[in-house]
C-alpha cells in the first residue's frame, strides 16, 4: 500500500478559536491524508510528543493568540532535539510579514497562511513538500 | 531520523525507543518486503503483553474510558500502548483521528504510547495493520495494549478474534430492550461496561444486560460477563472494571483458554496474509498481462469469475 501523508494539526497557546483548524482539518482529510486532531492549548512538548507518536510527515499549527514568537521556535528546536527534521512545518494564524520572514529563516517554518489563504494553495504545498522538512 | 532498514529498526524498538516503534508502525501499515523482514524479527519477542479491546458505538466514550483505564494502571506501576483506530474516508482515503483529544492527560508520560490509526477501507472495526501494531507494541515492552476500535454498530465484532479480553462500552437511552438480545456485538463482551451512569436510564441498561446474559446458556465453568457501570469522565467506576480484565485475564490463562483464542486469531490472521500475496502474485503474473487478460475474458462472459481465479492460482 502506498504512503499516505499523516499530518498533525494542532493549537499551540491559550486562545481557543479552533474554527480554522478544523475547516483545514477536514480540506486535508478530503485531500485524502490521515489528520491526527489534537485540540486546544497544547505546549511545543505535547506537540512534539504526539508528532513522534504518530509519525507524522507534517505538523500544521494555528495560532490566533499573537505568541508565535514564542511559540514557534521552541517547537522547531525540540524537532531538532529530537532529531525530526524532516518533519514540514506549517503554520496558519494571524502573523505578519516581518514574523513570517523570521520565522521561515531562523526557526525551520516552511510556510505561513494568513487570512484567505486558498486551501488549494495549502494542499498542494503539503502534497508537494510532506517529509521534506525545512523548504529553501 | 530517516529510513532505517528493518533490522535496525527491530533493534530499536526491542531496546523500547518511542521513535523506532512509531516508524514500525508506519512501515507496517504501509506493508511490503521490509514490513514483513521487521515483523519477523521481532514476533519472537511478543505475547508478554495483556491486550485488551474496547468496542462500541460512536459517542459512548470510548477515549475518554480508555483515557481513564490508563490513568489507573499508570497510577499501579504498568506500562500501557494505546491503538486508537478511526475510520478512512471511503471516498477520499483520508481521515480524522480524533482520540487523542480525550487523552490529553497521559502526555508527557514515558510509561504511555498512543497512535492513531486509519481504518484504510477495512470493515470490521479495526484496520489491516492492527495485528501488525498490536504485536509491535508489545514487542516494544508495554505491560498493556488496549486497542480502541471505530465507532462500532452491530456487527464490526473482529476485535473480539484480535483481543482475547473484549470491553463493549454501552450508554443509557440507545434503544429498547430488544437491542440487547441482538446478535453482533453484544455477544463479544468479555466485560459490559455502562458509561455515563449518572444519567437517567443507566439502571434500566444494565438490568437489560444482565437479562440478556442470563438467558444464554453457558457451562458452570465458563465466565459470566459482568456489567458494570461507570462515568468515565471523572474517574468513577474504573477501579473495578481494571481489576474485573484483570480477572478475565487470568481465566483466559487458566487451561488452553489463551491458546484457543491464538488459534483462531492466527489462523485468520493466516488466512488473510495468503490472500494478500495471492492477489499480489496472481495481479504481478505475466508482468499483469494475464490478470488483464482474464478481467477482458470475464467481461466478454467467455469466463465466470471462479474460472479465473482457478487460472491465476493454478498459474506456474
Amino acid at each position: 500500500m502506498e504512503h499516505k501523508i499523516r499530518v498533525l494539526v494542532a493549537k499551540p497557546g491559550l486562545d481557543g478559536h479552533d474554527r480554522g483548524a478544523k475547516v483545514i482539518a477536514r480540506a486535508l482529510r478530503d485531500a485524502g491524508m490521515e489528520v491526527i486532531y489534537t485540540g486546544l492549548q497544547q505546549t511545543p512538548a505535547m506537540i512534539i510528543e504526539a508528532a513522534l507518536q504518530e509519525d507524522v510527515d507534517v505538523i500544521g499549527l494555528s495560532i490566533l493568540s499573537g505568541a508565535h514568537m514564542t511559540l514557534l521556535p521552541k517547537v522547531s528546536q525540540l524537532l531538532r532535539e529530537q532529531a525530526m527534521d524532516d518533519v514540514l512545518v506549517v503554520v496558519g494564524g494571524i502573523i505578519s510579514d516581518a514574523d513570517a520572514t523570521i520565522l521561515k529563516r531562523d526557526h525551520g517554518v516552511a510556510a505561513v497562511y494568513g487570512p484567505g489563504a486558498s486551501m488549494q494553495e495549502i494542499v498542494s504545498f503539503i502534497r508537494e513538500h510532506a517529509g521534506s522538512g525545512r523548504v529553501s | 531520523m530517516n529510513n532505517l532498514d528493518s533490522a535496525t529498526l527491530a533493534a530499536q524498538l526491542l531496546g523500547g525507543h518511542r521513535h523506532a516503534l512509531a516508524r514500525a508502525i508506519t512501515l507496517a501499515e504501509t506493508g511490503g518486503a521490509e514490513a514483513r523482514a521487521l515483523l519477523g524479527a521481532v514476533y519472537p519477542h511478543t505475547g508478554g503483553a495483556l491486550v485488551v479491546g474496547v468496542t462500541g458505538a460512536p459517542g459512548a466514550g470510548k477515549s475518554t474510558f480508555v483515557n481513564a483505564l490508563a490513568q489507573h494502571w499508570r497510577a499501579a506501576g504498568r506500562t500501557i500502548a494505546i491503538l486508537a483506530v478511526d475510520p478512512s474516508s471511503p471516498f477520499s482515503g483520508g481521515a480524522i483521528l480524533g482520540d487523542r483529544i480525550r487523552m490529553q492527560p497521559l502526555g508527557g508520560d514515558p510509561g504511555v504510547f498512543v497512535r492513531s490509526m486509519a481504518s484504510r477501507g477495512r470493515l470490521g472495526g479495526i484496520a489491516h495493520a492492527t495485528d501488525d501494531a498490536v504485536a509491535l507494541m508489545d514487542a516494544a515492552g508495554f505491560d498493556v495494549v488496549v486497542i480502541e476500535t471505530v465507532g462500532a454498530g452491530q456487527s464490526e465484532v473482529e476485535i473480539a478474534a484480535t483481543a482475547p479480553t473484549t470491553v463493549v462500552i454501552e450508554t443509557p437511552g440507545t434503544g429498547d430492550d430488544v437491542q440487547s438480545i441482538k446478535a453482533g456485538i453484544l455477544e463479544i463482551a468479555d466485560v459490559f461496561v455502562v458509561n455515563k451512569a449518572d444519567r437517567e436510564g443507566a439502571d434500566s441498561v444494565i438490568r437489560n444486560l444482565q437479562t440478556m446474559l442470563r438467558l444464554a446458556e453457558r457451562s458452570v465453568s465458563s465466565w459470566m460477563p459482568p456489567v458494570l457501570p461507570a462515568v468515565a469522565l471523572r474517574g468513577e467506576g474504573i477501579a473495578a472494571i481494571a481489576a474485573t480484565i484483570d480477572q478475565h485475564y487470568a481465566y483466559m490463562l487458566q487451561g488452553e483458554r489463551l491458546r484457543v483464542h491464538a488459534q483462531a486469531r492466527v489462523e485468520r490472521a493466516l488466512a488473510l496474509s495468503v490472500q494478500e500475496l495471492a492477489v499480489t502474485r496472481a495481479r504481478a503474473h505475466g508482468g499483469g498481462a494475464t490478470w488483464r487478460q482474464l478481467v477482458e475474458r470475464v467481461i466478454a462472459r467467455q469466463i465466470d469469475p471462479y474460472s479465473a481465479a482457478d487460472v491465476l492460482l493454478d498459474a506456474p
